[in-house]
């Protein structure tokens, strides 16, 4: 493995609070030096005018195999993350067979090897079956390499269910992830409820579905210890719960996605699917309120939930098509043109929910680039103008509302235990 | 022998731009009159006994209904035969179209085939906007979900105009099932852009005041509205579409929001009751008010047909180029 030599980057490595220009030498897969000098042996890339950055981790990302590869696979999945500048992906157990069992954890595993694109992390899920009655074997999951748990795609419905896996979960010191949404308020929804749902006629989901779950989740938290993480959050009140739990010494924190902090339900007056997710696109002071979340740093992680879905599925009835969309192709440009260029976040804060904060939510050895750390880099082309384009994603799916939308920011090199990944130049 | 008229509409003015009619939020207040000031020539020229009007010889036109209709699907035949189109009908419930077949595709070969329009009715609301968008022929739409319904609109808004002369300045309630009615939207768009003030009225679980977002008043009391309306416009309780009953029952419902002699008392004394039908005799309206002086609800059917005659004929007719 040749070393690699970053020149004249600016780096920006949350984890160290380090903002500057200098360049970076990567040897035998770790950080080995700042400062350093060329040698005449290593490969070089000029990093004038990008920014450097630990490696990117999205710890939401739908992998669909096994069960529906006709969406996306483990290989196409990490090269679109690849693509999307993300160097490590956590992948969510809702898939068919769920990932309930060391086997489906060791495939996950082994397909992730066999693909040899970007790290992939497996969250397991919290019942047998994803079915919600019972505790999968966690601490087989564990031994197995299962990072966190989870049932997304559902809730974790049962509140007694909940409570044994925050107290079970305490033994492993592992997270418990949580799709908030009370069921039988969203029975049949497909959008936010306000006044779009009501000109439209569409089935709605009230915020309340998502505020009431949140609100048993931090209680029951608090009441075990527990470490609870709230899946992509949507709503103002629930960002608020969570920053008034976090002020109590509540082990909790939440994660947001891009769609959430740039798109609201009026969105839906297209009746495209592709604006259909769960949690749905929200009104606009919903919107506001995750901004402003992410500003006082109660929202701890920017992630996708990356949710491919074919084109012969999505492309239906808004009542029938699936909830979600891709996003590991979109979500940095996102984050700069809508969080950076406007002045929401520093650089610096946005990559901390990108990076470091996601690694420490899942005890993860990544994030960083201090001496010594797996050389998981991305060299971020921080002023490009691109415009998204599906036709050229490499997921197997295209699922985005963001075509055409013209964005700022790409990565443009990623680097992969001191391996080069990916390279748009 | 069959009887042939010819009535002098001329061309399809050059005021009517629109490829399709999927609801009347889109349409401007002189679209909405142009379709109603033309299906009132073809109204007059039907109760003349002019009951073939071969102004769209050898347009087909096809009603695709994902969802049970008689009234509607009929009243369109009808209003295209007498224009001398021929129809097809397509209907297929949700369930029998075989799994992995969209609408879409559906609809596609429907147009293969040769075809002028499509009159489409469906469950989900925007399933007419996503037709348009995929096939080369006007499509209207015959109802989507809760969404819209605008030839119903329209043709309510017919009769109201027809009666009172005009729409503008006049108070008119929508009284029932306001969360699950199409016919309530388009009536409310259409009323609103003809200058109507429109209070929609029924129980609190089926009324949100969130309307009002949109100036549209709201009331949970058909007693209190009552004395200041024009028109009563008693939309059919939709059981099908309801997923949690939003009322504890029939009887409790009735006795709040039915129609009945005692109620219309406290109306003005020209109060225009109408119902888009089919209604639910004794639970929106009872017999003696639905049969009575005041009920335009047979004239709304009438109406039906010229509105839809009009509505085919703007959209498919021939054009001066």
């Amino acid at each position: 493995m040749s070393n690699i030599l970053i020149q004249n980057g600016r780096v920006i490595d949350p984890s160290q609070q380090m903002d500057r220009v200098t360049n970076l030498l990567i040897a035998d897969g770790r950080i080995a030096a700042y400062d350093a000098e060329p040698n005449g042996q290593d490969t070089t890339i000029d990093a004038s005018g990008k920014i450097v950055s630990p490696g990117l981790i999205d710890m939401h990302v739908h992998l669909r195999e096994p069960g529906s590869e006709e969406d996306e696979t483990v290989e196409t999945g990490t090269a679109a993350a690849l693509a999307g500048g993300f160097t490590s992906i956590a992948c969510a157990p809702n898939t068919d067979p769920p990932i309930d069992s060391q086997g489906t954890v060791e495939f996950i595993q082994g397909q992730a090897a066999r693909a040899d694109n970007c790290n992939v992390f497996v969250i397991a899920c919290v019942s047998k079956n994803r079915e919600g009655k019972e505790l999968a074997e966690i601490g087989q999951l564990v031994e197995a390499g299962a990072v966190a748990f989870t049932d997304d795609g559902d809730p974790i419905s049962s509140p007694e269910l909940m409570r044994r896996a925050f107290e079970y979960c305490l033994m492993f010191d592992k997270p418990v992830l949580n799709h908030a949404e009370i069921r039988e308020l969203t029975e049949r929804g497909v959008m936010h409820e306000g006044l779009t749902s009501l000109i439209l006629g569409l089935p709605a989901m009230p915020v309340a579905a998502e505020d009431v779950m949140v609100s048993r989740d931090i209680a029951l938290a608090e009441a075990t210890g527990g470490r609870y993480h709230l899946m992509h959050v949507s709503t103002g009140n629930s960002v608020d719960a969570v920053r008034r739990a976090k002020r109590r010494g509540v082990r909790v924190t939440t994660e947001v996605c891009p769609h959430h902090f740039t798109l609201t339900d009026e969105s839906l007056r297209s009746f495209d699917s592709n604006f259909k997710m769960n949690p749905p696109l929200r009104g606009a002071g919903h919107v506001k309120g995750c901004i402003d979340g992410l500003i006082d740093g109660t929202i701890d992680a920017i992630v996708t939930d990356h949710a491919p879905h074919a084109k012969e599925k999505k492309m239906q009835e808004l009542d029938r098509a699936p909830f979600g969309i891709v996003g590991l192709e979109t979500s940095l440009g996102l984050v700069v043109t809508k969080l950076i260029e406007p002045g929401h976040l520093d650089w610096s804060d946005a990559l901390a929910r990108m990076t470091c904060n996601p690694a420490r939510i899942l005890h993860l050895e990544k994030g960083t680039l201090q001496i010594g750390a797996d050389a998981d880099v991305t060299i971020i082309d921080p002023t490009v103008r691109w415009t998204v384009d599906p036709g050229r994603f490499r997921s197997k799916s295209t699922n985005t509302p963001f075509a055409g939308w013209e964005l700022t920011g790409r990565a443009e090199v990623v680097i992969v235990g001191g391996r080069i990944k990916f390279d748009r130049r | 022998m069959l009887i042939t008229d010819t009535i002098d509409v001329g061309p399809v003015p050059q005021a009517w731009t629109r490829r399709h009619l999927l609801g009347l939020e889109e349409l401007s207040a002189e679209e909405i009159t142009l379709i109603l000031d033309k299906a009132m020539i073809f109204k007059q020229a039907i109760s003349e006994g002019k009951r073939k009007i071969p102004l769209l010889p050898g347009k087909t036109c096809v009603n695709l209904f994902f969802e049970n209709s008689t009234r509607t699907k009929t009243s369109f035949s009808l209003a295209a035969r007498r224009l001398g189109a021929d129809t097809v009908d397509f209907s297929s419930s949700t369930s029998s179209l075989s799994k992995g077949e969209t609408f879409i595709d559906t609809a596609k070969n429907i147009e293969a085939m040769g075809i002028d329009v499509v009159i489409m009715r469906h469950r989900t609301p925007g399933t007419p906007k996503l037709l348009a968008q995929n096939i080369d022929v006007p499509v209207i739409n015959a109802g989507d979900g809760p969404h819209e319904h605008p030839t119903q609109g329209l043709l309510d808004i017919m009769t109201i105009r027809e009666r009172r002369g005009t729409v503008e300045g006049l108070t008119v309630a929508l009284v029932g099932d306001i969360a699950h009615s199409r016919t309530a939207r388009s009536n409310i768009w259409g009323l609103k852009k003809l200058g109507a003030h429109v209070i929609v009225c029924g129980p609190s679980t089926l009324v949100s005041p969130r309307w009002a977002e949109i100036d549209v008043e709201y009331s949970y009391s058909l007693d209190d509205v009552l004395p200041r309306v024009d028109v009563l416009n008693l939309l059919r309780i939709q059981f099908e579409r309801q997923f949690s009953r939003p009322f504890p029952s029939v009887r409790e419902y009735a006795h709040l929001y039915a129609m009945n002699r005692e109620r219309l008392a406290k109306t003005k004394d020209d109060i225009l009751i109408m119902a888009p039908g089919p209604i639910n005799r004794g639970v929106e309206v009872t017999p003696d008010v639905a049969d009575g002086a005041h009920s335009a609800i047979l004239e709304q059917v009438t109406n039906g047909v010229a509105v839809r005659m009009a509505v085919l004929w703007l959209l498919v007719g021939p054009r001066n180029m």
